[in-house]
């Protein structure tokens, strides 16, 4: 570690998008060999950063050395030419393309398919990827198409990696064999930044943190010398309790029973298969299960905007008085106070119109209760100040269209709109995908509100340290099917890995 | 069966101007850019092709033409005038980024004026009693097929009786598809209509390759226009004449699920359909009959359009970014 020889240093980097300073005047260094965790809230600048170092940006101010000389970096390919290669949060993939065609997309030099094939191979071999060379992007699951981007990467030449949010998507077992493979790559030279959010990954992968906070630097450690609770504090600039609390369930009683539910989408594959489960007030379901194992079409047969083929989905309320929600309009769904708040991962796809702003966005739930001639304008805009407020969503102002805030806030606008309705069964799925730790306590903590209120809460959720935290009850799914129904305090992280699965 | 092969080198004529436009389509539909502006891009062609050889026959006068020259001088002045428009659309939808379906229409309704326009204007220095020009210089070089097509009888009439721009559109047609399906450009060029942003950060300048292949195929869609005057009307231009075939190009794009290989067959078929009303006999008391005949085409689109939109491969889908604008930036 003594000696160590700079890969690249980014002095006093600022960059700004029309209103928001996104980075401002940041310091960062990366040494040959090594990997380093570049940490910090959303909006904090992270991945800003990244793409001036990618060529996707290009700094407003700022110098950038890489192997000690000063480069600018215009484009993608300027960037490609000076070893650095990033692995997108949403991957840059041609879905039609095979493997290798996306590998050799924009490559320099001959198209030559089996001399291109034969130095995939060789570079799969050397770090232990597993690709199908002429399999297509659109039939991958998610960890093949990581797979792709890293090869991708590597194929062109890179020995400085950058991944955004790598494991955001993945299983526990995909997450280690990808800090298996990132680990050879260390061994073999190359330098790695990764972005992320989950501090027990920091701790284990990474040499050192880079904290960002607010677009400019926090500090700088090393992992070996630091805890998740003091990169936190840097992080978020104050102090913040690590641990989720799981209130004891009040007097909980069956509020929703679903029966033998099955659910086939439009191209004909049964995405639900008999699936059958209750919910109580006051209780907290988790969900676990590799993405597109159903969860979608699960909440959304509850919910009323899907389809369902067979089975039952029953809602009984405080006096006792059943009522079968299949068949019946999304709109008296949602009237009985079952609320369904999903990101998706594109964030807008669903719930949010991009090119609304905020309060509008809040009137989409409420404009149906007015029975005026003129759309009540007030009372949504209240709703919007209020989930600004509680859940500090950092917007230029309630005019803004929501499609120009970060993701983050977005979300925030989301699941904070779902839970204002005031529900009796709150269905939220991926409601802290990719969002910081302050912002995803936050949600939390509202959602363990709800549970207190006597909420009956479905929480599908991406990361099983969480959900085992927050769920009373944790329900795996695996293929449309549940693979079983277990005691959150009792399961341990590896055991619903495997259900994931079906290994056992 | 003779009334068959009558029909067929009809039916070839038909369907070459079709095939120009649609190769033209698919070239600049494969980078994302939805040009609907095809139509008037087409009318274009056909017009700049027209004043270069109006003038040029002018300058000739009562003599004879140099073959060369009459071949050339339409030939350039299509290609400059279909240029033109590319590189107006270009500059609007990939530069100012402006809407792509508006920015399309406003083109085919200005391409359809400015052909109007100028071919009213050399109607008027012609001095002619009826409303075209004629060209029959010109279109008699266009029109000269191989020497030996009249001696080989109905196979002479079916493979060689066109002058050398059907050749070329079939040329063109399939030196698209080799490209599309082989090349590296043409893999770029797919990336940047599939995904512009993974093109982009493959390190391929989008840019760029919206704007080439934006005028390649305004310059290809507009030889279609230009073959149709000089070859299909044996050089006489008259206002309107060319009717609805930009239209029928763009749908014949979805019809050959965006390959052009496939567009050589297809447009022959449709040109066969638009003209298959003469060949069916109705008798004179029944005429309305042939205005339902020659709804063909268009019924035939909209059944494929029913057909290709129920299908769900993905490779037969159209690009995943057509008609979107592409800006690094865009958070």
């Amino acid at each position: 570690m003594e000696q160590r020889e700079t890969a690249v240093r980014m002095c006093g980097i600022s960059k700004r998008f029309d209103q928001k300073q996104a980075n401002t005047c940041v310091n960062f260094e990366l040494y040959r060999g090594e990997i380093v965790s570049l940490l910090g809230e959303n909006g904090s600048g992270k991945t800003t950063l990244m793409n001036m170092l990618a060529g996707i940006y290009f700094p407003d101010e700022g110098q950038i050395f890489v192997g000690g000389r000063e480069v600018k970096i215009s484009s993608p390919a300027d960037a490609a030419a000076l070893g650095i290669g990033m692995v997108h949060q949403h991957f840059k993939l041609v879905d039609v393309f095979t493997a290798w065609e996306n590998i050799v997309l924009g490559s320099q030099g001959r198209y030559d398919v089996s001399r291109a094939k034969a130095r995939i191979r060789e570079i799969c071999d050397k770090y232990g990827f597993v690709v199908d060379p002429d399999k297509k992007i659109y039939n991958m699951t998610v960890s093949e198409k990581q797979t792709v981007e890293i090869v991708k990467v590597i194929f062109r030449g890179a020995d400085i990696l950058i991944l955004d949010e790598p494991t955001a998507v993945l299983t526990p077992q995909e997450c280690e064999r990808l800090f298996e493979v990132m680990r050879n790559m260390r061994k073999d030279g190359k330098s790695i930044v990764i972005i992320t959010h989950k501090l027990n990954e920091v701790m284990a992968i990474s040499d050192r943190v880079v904290v960002l906070r607010q677009g400019s630097n926090a500090g700088e450690l090393e992992t070996a010398k630091t805890d998740p609770q003091e990169m936190t504090d840097m992080m978020v600039g104050h102090a913040v309790t690590l641990d989720i609390e799981r209130p004891e369930p009040v007097n909980p009683e069956k509020r929703l029973v679903i029966k033998n539910i099955n659910v086939t989408d439009v191209e004909g594959v049964r995405k639900v298969k008999d699936v059958s489960f209750y919910m109580n007030s006051g209780e907290i379901l988790g969900i676990a299960g590799i993405s597109g194992s159903g969860q979608k079409e699960l909440l959304e047969a509850i919910a009323g905007i899907q389809k369902v083929d067979s089975g039952s989905v029953v809602y009984i309320d405080e006096n006792h008085k059943e009522t079968e929600l299949i068949g019946m309009h999304p709109q008296d769904i949602r009237d009985l106070g079952v609320a369904l708040s999903f990101v998706p991962e594109d964030r807008l796809g669903m719930g949010l119109v991009g090119n609304m702003n905020i309060s509008e966005n809040m009137m989409l739930r409420t404009f149906g209760e007015s029975h005026k001639w003129f759309t009540d304008r007030d009372k949504p805009r209240k709703v919007a100040e209020n989930v600004v407020d509680v859940l500090e969503v950092s917007t230029p102002g309630l005019d803004t269209p929501v499609r120009r805030l970060s993701g983050g806030n977005i979300q925030k606008i989301l699941v904070g709109r779902e839970i204002s309705s005031d529900p009796k069964v709150l269905l939220t799925a991926y409601a802290v995908r990719g969002l910081d730790i302050n912002s995803s306590y936050k949600i939390y903590d509202l959602i363990n509100e709800q549970k207190k209120k006597g909420v009956a809460v479905l929480f599908v959720g991406e990361d099983l340290d969480v959900l085992m935290q927050i769920s009373d009850k944790i329900m795996v799914l695996c293929d449309g099917e549940v693979s079983d129904i277990v005691d959150a305090k009792k399961v341990t992280k590896n055991e619903i890995g495997l259900l994931m699965t079906s290994m056992v | 069966m003779l009334g068959f092969l009558a029909f067929i080198p009809r039916a070839v004529a038909q369907g070459i101007p079709l095939l120009f436009g649609c190769t033209g389509e698919i070239v600049t539909e494969k980078s994302g850019n939805l040009n609907l502006g095809l139509p008037g891009v087409m009318y274009v062609g056909a017009i700049s092709g027209v004043i270069g050889s109006f003038f040029y026959e002018n300058s000739v006068g009562s003599g004879d033409v140099n073959a060369f020259l009459a071949v050339l001088i339409p030939l350039l002045c299509s290609m400059a005038g279909s240029l033109i428009m590319g590189l107006i659309y270009s500059f609007l939808v990939v530069t100012l980024r402006a809407n792509q379906n508006v920015t399309g229409l406003a083109m085919t309704t200005f391409g359809v004026g400015f052909g109007n326009f100028f071919g009213g204007s050399l109607i008027k220095l012609s001095k002619a009693d009826i409303p075209s020009i004629s060209l029959s210089k010109t279109s008699a070089v266009f029109r000269t097929s191989l020497p030996f097509a009249k001696s080989l009888g109905w196979f002479g009439d079916i493979f060689f009786s066109y002058g050398f721009l059907a050749y070329t559109a079939i040329i063109i047609a399939l030196i698209v598809a080799y490209i599309l399906k082989k090349t590296k450009v043409g893999l770029s060029l797919r990336a940047v209509g599939e995904n512009p942003g993974t093109a982009d950060a493959a390190g391929i300048n989008v840019t760029k390759y919206k704007y080439v292949s934006t005028c390649a195929g305004c310059i290809i869609a507009g030889f279609g226009g230009l073959y149709y005057v000089m070859d299909y009307a044996c050089g006489i231009w008259s206002n309107d004449a060319f009717g609805d075939r930009g239209w029928l190009a763009i749908a014949l794009v979805i019809f050959t699920l965006w390959k052009a290989d496939l567009g050589i067959f297809a447009s022959i078929l449709f040109g066969g359909l638009y003209i298959l009303y003469l060949y069916i006999p109705t008798g004179m008391e029944h005429m309305e009959l042939k205005e339902l005949y020659k709804m063909i085409p268009y019924v035939v689109t909209m059944i494929v359009l029913i057909f290709t939109s129920m299908r769900a491969r993905r490779e037969d889908q159209p690009p995943q970014s057509l008609g979107l604008n592409y800006f690094r930036e865009e958070r």
